[in-house]
């Protein structure tokens, strides 16, 4: 019982800035922006995050500090993602080689920002902030273990962001703008919708919550960072795609992802696993598999936002 | 001269010309901004540092330009056919696993032959690798992005595991080292560039370039491709099959980057396939290789030179301190350039008509 508790826990880990960087990924799509720079954006926001907790580790008590380290994530991974609008949006620019050039610039920054102002380029930080035992919630049979111990306030930070992306997404009036601008925005543009503005506010957010799942995902798994997120930037890519750029089924296919990352890496340790055999590795890319079939399979009607990757042009109708 | 003022290329080619200045102008000022007092020697050693090697130096350079103008050639030619093939690195490490196999196993063969069949199994496996997201365009028009993307990380896992079951030398964590005879040969290159490792593989990338050239422009096949490229729709109203097109882009554009993986691991230059979980940056540098070559042949040839002389003084400004990240940097603002290069083509276009009329004016002067 103990491994699945475990099990469970380690998913919550991995799932949560899964989650958060493909709702990132959602925002900019929603938008019409297609933004592959996530893993770019995640890196700079955990590079400055992860510095924050560097220097200024015991400043506050470790939960307020993690809330700081947090804005900063979030904020410069929001400046950065500046970047990538200003030429998707203003300049036109074709957005995947502008993504690239931000997944690019990112890991030699942070080796570059690593060894040039701290002096080394392993980041290193104390982790403080696990919380192993939340009171009252904690103590509730089954519930608790599985939920509310080993964790992490990043985690509830998660599933807050999922519900307001929701509302905000289709419960308000600046998110059927946004979708408008994602759809048609000729049609968003004719009803006195500004599509720059729409277009621009997509991408900070996706830059905001993309820095924010940075750190989130280096905090929990390390105690160094070192210019590398591995790899997740793209895999929320996946999850955003297995989850049809719907905030609720993006979670679910976060849960997944996760699941099948804990899996991979404990595939060893787990008994039952070691006994069936199967090496991790199959654990490790069935996610990307599982994106390609239902890539496959939902193509004809696709969920992607229609506009998504197209340049807006006034004058174009 | 208002021909070439005119021509698509010429402007093209300016656009260029300003995203490296640009690139540079960035590179200097976080150089200045890292250490001020060794700036310029660690500047200069980045402009003139591999000519300053001599014949080194050069042979360096085309060394580490062999693979990223192979993989700058697979993103430039699928671009032509209106494709992003963001897949090269997952191309390039599956390529380079197959020609590492055929270098350990198949000694069978006679040396003459072996690490020919070593690199067309690079070719053949990188492909292959394509096809996967060739066929999601063509038939079920899934972007090709996202399904390379994915097939990226399905590569690089699965390459790290088959190392491991087939060809693994546990006591460096590394592949195991090619027989002799799959060890491409130096054809006496190493004794002119003395210091390099360079070999046969520059000859192989100059074919390919050749072979690439006379597809594109000299085919019927290749200008099929570049009507796709241009207009799908249109293509297809004139009678082309542009499926059958849009998975053989991809498949010779794979097969490229696969070649640029044997390559590498051919090279017999202490370089070894390692268990790491990144994806292959000679594979990224492609896309950069082939932005600047404007998805020419000719010109990713020399953009590939271009990035790889960089990178070669950006290894020797580090005897001054500075780390070779820095060129990475420089490169991703040379990317980031040419994706705005689009709104510097327009400007230059403005400026441009102004010039011409200049000239018209002149010679109606006369």
């Amino acid at each position: 019982m103990d491994l699945f508790y475990f099990v469970i826990q380690q998913t919550w880990t991995f799932s949560i800035p899964l989650l958060i960087v493909a709702l990132a990924g959602l925002f900019s799509e929603r938008s019409g922006v297609i933004n592959i720079a996530l893993e770019g954006i995640m890196l700079i926001g955990a590079l400055f995050g992860v510095s924050y907790l560097h220097v200024f580790g015991n400043l506050l008590p470790p939960q307020l500090n993690l809330i700081v380290a947090l804005l900063i994530a979030g904020g410069t991974g929001m400046l950065f993602s500046l970047l990538h609008a200003f030429a998707a949006i203003h300049m036109k620019a074709d957005q995947t080689i502008s993504g690239t050039a931000l997944n690019t610039f990112a890991p030699a920054f942070c080796i570059f920002f690593g060894r040039l102002v701290l002096g080394t380029q392993q980041i290193s930080f104390e982790n403080l902030f696990r919380i192993d035992h939340i009171p009252v919630l904690g103590s509730i049979p089954f519930i608790g273990p599985m939920f509310f111990q080993n964790t992490y306030m990043t985690t509830f930070l998660g599933i807050i962001i999922l519900f307001i992306s929701y509302i905000l997404i289709y419960k308000t009036k600046f998110g059927l703008r946004l979708r408008a601008c994602g759809e048609l925005p000729q049609a968003a543009d004719s009803a006195g919708i500004s599509v720059y503005k729409m277009r621009y506010a997509g991408v900070l957010i996706s830059g905001l919550l993309a820095g924010l799942g940075g750190l989130i995902l280096v905090i929990p798994t390390s105690t160094i960072f070192n210019a590398t997120v591995a790899g997740y930037g793209f895999l929320a890519l996946a999850v955003l795609i297995f989850g049809q750029w719907k905030p609720f089924k993006i979670f679910f296919a976060a849960l997944f992802f996760g699941f099948m990352k804990t899996i991979a890496a404990t595939s060893n340790a787990i008994p039952f696993l070691l006994n069936l055999g199967i090496p991790s590795v199959v654990y490790k890319i069935i996610p990307y598999i599982a994106t390609l079939i239902v890539l496959a399979f939902v193509s004809k009607n696709s969920a992607a936002p229609r506009a998504e990757g197209e340049p807006f042009d006034k004058g174009k109708r | 001269m208002k021909k070439i003022l005119k021509s698509e290329g010429f402007s093209s080619f300016i656009s260029s010309c300003i995203a490296i200045v640009i690139g540079l102008v960035f590179g200097l000022i976080i150089i200045l901004l890292t250490n001020p007092s060794q700036a310029l020697d660690g500047f200069l050693n980045l402009i003139v540092g591999p000519l300053k090697l001599g014949m080194t130096g050069i042979g360096r350079v085309l060394f580490y330009a062999v693979p990223i103008i192979m993989t700058g050639l697979s993103v430039g030619f699928a671009f032509k056919t209106g494709l992003f093939n963001i897949g090269t690195p997952g191309q390039f490490i599956v390529g380079a696993f197959a020609a590492v196999y055929i270098g350990v196993y198949w000694t069978f063969l006679p040396s003459g032959l072996h690490w020919i069949v070593a690199l067309i199994g690079a070719f053949i496996v990188g492909g292959l690798w394509a096809v996967v997201p060739g066929l999601m365009k063509a038939y079920l028009n899934v972007n090709e992005v996202i399904s390379s993307i994915m097939m990226n990380y399905i590569g690089m896992y699965l390459v790290n595991y088959l190392v491991k079951e087939t060809v693994f030398d546990s006591l460096r964590s590394q592949s195991l080292p090619v027989a002799s005879s799959a060890v491409i040969p130096k054809l006496g290159l190493d004794k002119i560039f003395t210091g390099s490792t360079l070999n046969a593989g520059i000859f192989i990338a100059i074919i390919m370039v050749i072979l690439i050239y006379v597809i594109l422009n000299k085919t019927k096949f290749g200008y099929e491709m570049k009507a796709c490229g241009f207009n799908a729709e249109a293509a297809k109203y004139a009678g082309i099959n542009e499926k059958k097109n849009i998975v053989l882009a991809m498949v010779i554009a794979g097969a490229l980057a696969g070649l640029g993986g044997g390559l590498v691991y051919l090279a017999g230059s202490g370089k070894f396939i390692s268990i790491v979980e990144v994806l292959a940056p000679e594979g990224f540098n492609g896309i950069p290789v082939a932005l600047l070559g404007l998805s020419n042949p000719i010109g990713i040839f020399f953009s590939g030179i271009f990035i790889s002389y960089l990178t070669v003084g950006g290894n020797l400004m580090q005897q001054f301190g500075f780390i070779p990240e820095i060129v990475d940097i420089i490169v991703s603002a040379i990317i980031y350039c040419s994706a705005l290069s689009l709104m510097i083509k327009i400007w230059l276009g403005q400026r441009k008509s102004k010039n011409i009329k200049k000239i018209e004016t002149k010679e109606g002067d006369e």
